[in-house]
Formats: structure tokens, C-alpha cells, sequence
């Protein structure tokens, strides 16, 4: 059984259609990659699967673990345990990442019918650790979530909260994208301990191939136009840097 | 953080108590009910004559043309005085059963025990108990209710009383000066430091009540003391009036820090006048946290009167659903080298409206001044309204005035990043709206900053359809 199925997905935003009758499917475990050029419709397919109100889905379904949640709300596709990566991390002025996070994890718990919330020195104690391996300062902990941070800082703040909610799928919305060197290694390594620690499934949205050095992808499609053109393995990414888009643009 | 969330209080105060009195004076004003009121009092002559006079200018005074609608207080329906027990108590188990209950749910007593240095309690019309920690009565701090206060310390009261708002200032604080009752009266003499709050509770309970309590803080030369102030009343299908007026005296190298949190019922029209003077090198700082009421008329002012002295005012709004706060603060830079800062900010939701209205002024011997005014307004939907009032009048070239004003919308994006860690959407909004108190919230001491939170979350429970 596949962990997500989206099929036939057709969505526009403000009468203009993006995304056309795209179908996917990602089996459960490992690593997944979506490749494609500017304006292909990577983001949105994204927000969408998050339930951003912006869109509208006119056709086709998304099942996740055989279940329709094209209806369900962003909220509760979390608790369901999707867990998306912004392009661009919102600011929340006033709001640290400690809050943000004790939220989400006290609304998971109140979900699953749990009336008690984390233990707070628990929680330190893990975000902390979780700062420390992605390289930030504990400073991040109490300051106004994603502001003044760099666009690496941003990313890594990303996975510090993908590694504190654990997530079934992780989306990633160019996670790669304004990184230095150092810091692409620690969120592949950040991605390869959510792998093998909470068996998240990762789908990687992502320009480059740059971060494909660093981890194991185990299947790589691409898209184009709003829809998935072609599906491989990681031999379809290498042909991408060697030849371009062109062979995919019709 | 543990303890005080643990104690189960009801910041909101939305229980109501039946109504009992000993004396409940019949409703509407004029004359003869402001001379009974002052024969039940015992009063002095100089205060009926006092009295009587600040009512001949509330009779002479006009609505204000400016700020929220007030065409819809009807003066003659409103009870002016009831009092509920025979006297001010110094201990709980003495106070009327009912009113002490209503006292426990507000967690006051609790509170008490735990990080306050003096409590007073008000209860309609009068102060129904007071309390001061031993340490602070033996090195000469007086914390007492007016009406004590003009029985016991008549000269210091004769001194101050009435100096810094005097009653012809508005047409509210004309109404209240002729209708006192209870309100705190607060003396620290020099170089003391008060460390922990004195905390004064005014509730309202009773139907169509005015409550119009006046309060007088003197800090004299170098000393300290954090005054708050917390307020509620039970939702009530009549209309009530809060008046009061609030007289503060910073003297040299003193420090006053007033915190208000204001939680009234929706029922309620505040129309508070507060203002202090401050001498050389002296520090006042308002916080003014005004949540609930109907409308809200309030602008604490500071007259900074020499060299040295510094004044702030956080003000902090929150406008849903049928309220208007009208607030904001005023300083007067009446003396060279004086400094101050002024921080707002409002949020409008569900149909409320705020207004920032602020006043900056440098006489022309006012060299070197600086002041600093932030002015902040976030909108929650497309129903609400912010304006801002600024107004600067400044004659001396030489100072140093800056002002910047935001208004701004939550975002969609922050509401679906918030969403997608799973945190529900009027989470959300309490958790952006939080955090945008954020600067104020931060200043106050952490028991206060939990209840504001808490208050801030109880308001924006609901608010998303």
C-alpha cells in the first residue's frame, strides 16, 4: 500500500489552473524526489497536499494512508502526521520556536485524546539536543520564530521541528536552497536519522541535485507543466544534470 | 511558571453574586445625593464644598466632541453608592461570606499569600478589606483606602488631593470628584522600596452601578513602589460606568510603576483620567493593559516637571465584538533633559475598534528633550477598525521626537504555517496575537503576564467561525 496516492489531481487558484491531472504515488519508507523547472508547479502541489486555502482542488483525490484528506483541514493533516518544509518559513513575530513547537506536540497529544501536555524539562532537554545537531545556538529557543535568521538558519529550523514532531511524511520544499556546504550536510544527515530513527518518508522538492550527493534517493520524478512527466530511479537525476529539462519540455 | 498557572482562578469574574448592601443610595444625581453621600462618609466640610463644586462643572461641561460614542449613558439611572459591609477588614474571615467568595474566585487572597506586599479589595462603592505586610507598615509605608485615608492622614490627604487632576480638568473627572468613594491611597515615605506589588481589586457587581473610586500614590524622594491594579464585573444586561480618576506624585529620584489590567464586562463604560507629576530625575511608568468594557476612554499622562525626570506608558489594547478602546497616553515635557517612550498596541477583531490617541508635548524651555512614541495596530479580520491620533506639539527645536506607526493584518501564510505544525487556527491567531503583545507583555512581573496571556486566549476563544 502506498503512503500517499494522489490521483488525477487537477487545482487552480484564482481561475488559473496549476496543477493538471497529476498522479503520484509514494510507497512508505525511504526517500523521494521531485525534480523540475521554475514554474512547473512544485510549491503549490506542496501547499496543496498541506491544504493551503489559496487553492482549490477541481478534480482528483489524495489519499494518504488510504485516506481522503483533501477534506480535511491543514491542522489535521499534522495530526495525521504530514509534516511540510516551507520554501520560505513564515516570521512570527513575538512567537520563539520553543512555543510554536510545544504547541504543535501539546495539540498532537490533545488529538490522540492524551489530556497531558509534555513535561516541560522533557522537552528542553530534546529541543535543545535537536538545536545542538543542526548546528544552532539556544538562542533560536527564544527568539521570534524565523526572524533575523539566514536563509540556512531558516532551513535548519525547518528540521528542528520536523525532528521534534516526527512526522509519517515529510515534505521539503527546497530545503537545499540558499544552503552553504556545511549546512546541507547536517540536514542530510538530519533527514537520514528521521529515516532510520522515526521511519518518516521523506518527498524532497528540490532544483538541484546537489543535496541527491548527500543522500539516497530511492525514487526521482519529474514535473512539468503541473504534472509528473516521468518517474525512475536516481539515474533519471544524473541524466537531468547532464542534459537539462529540454528531453521533458514538450 | 508552575505555580501560577496552578491556581484555579476566573480572571474573567463573569460569575455574579446576588446583591446585598447596608446602604444603597437611590439612583440618579444631584445635590441632595451628593450631601447624603458625604454625611454617610462622615466627611469634612471642605470635602462636601470640594464635592458640591466639582459637580456644578460637571454640570457645565459638554461631552467631549472626540473619541468613543458616550450619547447613550443615561445619568439618571445610574446608582451612585452602595455600600456592602459595614467596614474595611484586615482580615479575610471577616468580610461578608458572599463577597469573599467572589474575592477567592478572582484568586485574590491566593495571591496574596504568595507574591504580593499589600492587598485592597473594593467591592461596589467601598474598600471591604486591606492588607499590608507588617515589614512595610513599621518603616512608615501607609496603603489604605481613601476614605481611611482622609480620616487618618487628613493633612497629607489635604495636600495632594485633587492637585494633579483637579476636578474642572473633564467633564469625568468633574463626576467622579463629585461622587468619590473608596480607591487607594498609597504613601512611601523616602527611600523605601516597596519589593513586592500592592495589588488593588475593584469589582462591580450590582446592576446599573456607578463605581467611581479615586486613587492618590505619593512616592516620595528616592523610593519604589509597583502599584496594580486589576478589574472585573459580572456580564450585566444594564449599562455600568467605571470612573475614576488616578493622581500619582513621582518626587525626586523616585520610581512609580502602575499596571493596570482592566477586564471589565462588556456591560461597562471606563472613563478613567490618570495622571502623574514627576520631579527631578524621577521615573513613572504606566502599563495599561485595557481588555473588556464597552467603550474605554483612557490616556495616562505623565508631566514631567524637572531635569532628569523620565516617563513611559505601554498601553495595550484588545477590541472585539461591540468594543471601542479609545486609549493611549500623554506626556508633557515640561523640563529640560526629561525623556520618554511611549509604546501601544491594539488589536481589533470581530467588529471592535481601537484608537491610539497620543499627545507629545515640549514646552519652549525644554532643551534636550527625547521621546520615542510606537504605535502598533493589528487588524484580526476585514469587519474591525484601528485609527491613529497622534498629535505633537513641539516648541523647542532642539529635542529629540521620533514616532513610528504600523498597522498590520495577520497574514494567511503565518495562519497555514502555524496550521501545518498541527496547532489549530484559533490557536493560531492567540498564539500571533500573543506574540505581538509580546513587548508589553514582557515588562510585567511573570504572575501578571500569565494572567494577561491567559485573558488574551479567553478573548480570541471563539473568535474564528
Amino acid at each position: 500500500m502506498a503512503l500517499l496516492e494522489i490521483k488525477n489531481l487537477t487545482v487552480k487558484a484564482k481561475d488559473k489552473s496549476i496543477l493538471n491531472s497529476l498522479t503520484l504515488s509514494i510507497p512508505s519508507g525511504g526517500i523521494h524526489v521531485i525534480m523540475g523547472p521554475n514554474g512547473s508547479g512544485k510549491s503549490t502541489l506542496c501547499s496543496v497536499l498541506m491544504g493551503h486555502p489559496d487553492y482549490e482542488i477541481t478534480e482528483g483525490s489524495i489519499l494518504f494512508q488510504n485516506l481522503d484528506v483533501a477534506s480535511l483541514k491543514t491542522e489535521e493533516r499534522a495530526h495525521k502526521g504530514i509534516f511540510l518544509s516551507f520554501q520560505n518559513p513564515k516570521e512570527i513575530p513575538g512567537v520563539s520556536l520553543s512555543q510554536v513547537t510545544r504547541a504543535a506536540i501539546n495539540s498532537a497529544l490533545k488529538e490522540k485524546g492524551l489530556k497531558s501536555s509534555v513535561a516541560p524539562k522533557e522537552f528542553i532537554v530534546n529541543i535543545k539536543e535537536k538545536l545542538k545537531n543542526h548546528g544552532l545556538s539556544e538562542d533560536f529557543l527564544r527568539r521570534p520564530l524565523n526572524e533575523q535568521a539566514s536563509g540556512g538558519e531558516k532551513k535548519r529550523i525547518e528540521m528542528v521541528q520536523l525532528a521534534m514532531l516526527k512526522p509519517k511524511l515529510a515534505i521539503l520544499d527546497e530545503i537545499d536552497s540558499g544552503l552553504d556546504i556545511d549546512a546541507m550536510k547536517l540536514i542530510a544527515q538530519s533527514i537520514k536519522n528521521a529515516v532510520t530513527e522515526h521511519k518518516t518518508t521523506f518527498l524532497i522538492i528540490t532544483h538541484y541535485q546537489r543535496l541527491l550527493q548527500y543522500i539516497e534517493a530511492d525514487s526521482v520524478h519529474i514535473m512539468v507543466d503541473g504534472k509528473i512527466v516521468k518517474s525512475g530511479d536516481i539515474s533519471l537525476a544524473h541524466e537531468l544534470e547532464r542534459d537539462g529539462y529540454k528531453n521533458f519540455i514538450s | 511558571m508552575r505555580h501560577a498557572q496552578e491556581v484555579k482562578k476566573d480572571f474573567q469574574g463573569s460569575f455574579k453574586a446576588p446583591e446585598k448592601f447596608v446602604f444603597k443610595m437611590r439612583k440618579g444625581l444631584n445635590e441632595e445625593v451628593i450631601r447624603e453621600i458625604s454625611f454617610h462618609k462622615k466627611e469634612p466640610e471642605w470635602m462636601l464644598e470640594f464635592r458640591l463644586k466639582a459637580f456644578e462643572s460637571f454640570k457645565s461641561k459638554p461631552l467631549t466632541p472626540w473619541g468613543a460614542n458616550l450619547n447613550n449613558i443615561n445619568f439618571d439611572e445610574i446608582c451612585y453608592y452602595i455600600q456592602t459591609s459595614e467596614r474595611s477588614e484586615s482580615n479575610w474571615q471577616n468580610v461578608p461570606e458572599e463577597i469573599k467568595n467572589t474575592f477567592d474566585r478572582l484568586g485574590i487572597p491566593e495571591a496574596e499569600k504568595k507574591y504580593l506586599g499589600g492587598v485592597g479589595a473594593q467591592y461596589e462603592s467601598e474598600v471591604v478589606y486591606h492588607s499590608l505586610q507588617k515589614h512595610l507598615e513599621e518603616k512608615g509605608v501607609i496603603f489604605t483606602d481613601m476614605d481611611t485615608a482622609l480620616q487618618k492622614h487628613p493633612e497629607l490627604f489635604k495636600l495632594y488631593f485633587g492637585t494633579v487632576v483637579p476636578p474642572h480638568d473633564n467633564k469625568f473627572s468633574a463626576l467622579n470628584s463629585s461622587v468619590w468613594s473608596g480607591g487607594s491611597f498609597v504613601y512611601v515615605p523616602k527611600g523605601v522600596r516597596v519589593e513586592l506589588p500592592l495589588q488593588a481589586y475593584f469589582r462591580i457587581n450590582a446592576e446599573s452601578m456607578g463605581q467611581f473610586e479615586r486613587t492618590l500614590i505619593i512616592a516620595d524622594e528616592g523610593s519604589f513602589v509597583h502599584y496594580v491594579e486589576g478589574c472585573t464585573a459580572p456580564p450585566n444586561s444594564a449599562d455600568l460606568l467605571h470612573n475614576a480618576v488616578v493622581e500619582v506624585i513621582v518626587k525626586p529620584g523616585a520610581r512609580v510603576l502602575y499596571t493596570t489590567i482592566q477586564n471589565w464586562s462588556k456591560s461597562v463604560y471606563n472613563l478613567v483620567t490618570k495622571r502623574s507629576f514627576v520631579y527631578r530625575n524621577g521615573v513613572m511608568e504606566w502599563v495599561d493593559g485595557n481588555l473588556g468594557s464597552q467603550v474605554t476612554m483612557k490616556y495616562p499622562s505623565i508631566y514631567l516637571l524637572e531635569p532628569g525626570a523620565r516617563g513611559e506608558i505601554l498601553s495595550l489594547a484588545f477590541a472585539g465584538k461591540g468594543q471601542h478602546q479609545d486609549a493611549g497616553g500623554k506626556i508633557i515635557h515640561a523640563a529640560p533633559h526629561t525623556s520618554s517612550r511611549i509604546i501601544s498596541k491594539s488589536t481589533t477583531q470581530d467588529g471592535g475598534r481601537s484608537s491610539y490617541r497620543g499627545w507629545i508635548e515640549v514646552v519652549p524651555e525644554a532643551y534636550g528633550v527625547k521621546s520615542h512614541v510606537t504605535c502598533d495596530a493589528l487588524i484580526l479580520d476585514e469587519k474591525s477598525r484601528s485609527d491613529t491620533y497622534p498629535t505633537m506639539d513641539i516648541k523647542n527645536s532642539e529635542s529629540s521626537i521620533e514616532h513610528e506607526a504600523t498597522v498590520s493584518r495577520v497574514s494567511e501564510d503565518q495562519i497555514f504555517y502555524l496550521r501545518s505544525r498541527g496547532i489549530p487556527e484559533s490557536e493560531a491567531l492567540s498564539l500571533i496575537v500573543n506574540g505581538f503583545f509580546e513587548p508589553i507583555i514582557k515588562e510585567l512581573p511573570m504572575e501578571y503576564a500569565v494572567e494577561l496571556n491567559r485573558l488574551i486566549g479567553q478573548e480570541m476563544e471563539g473568535s474564528v467561525g
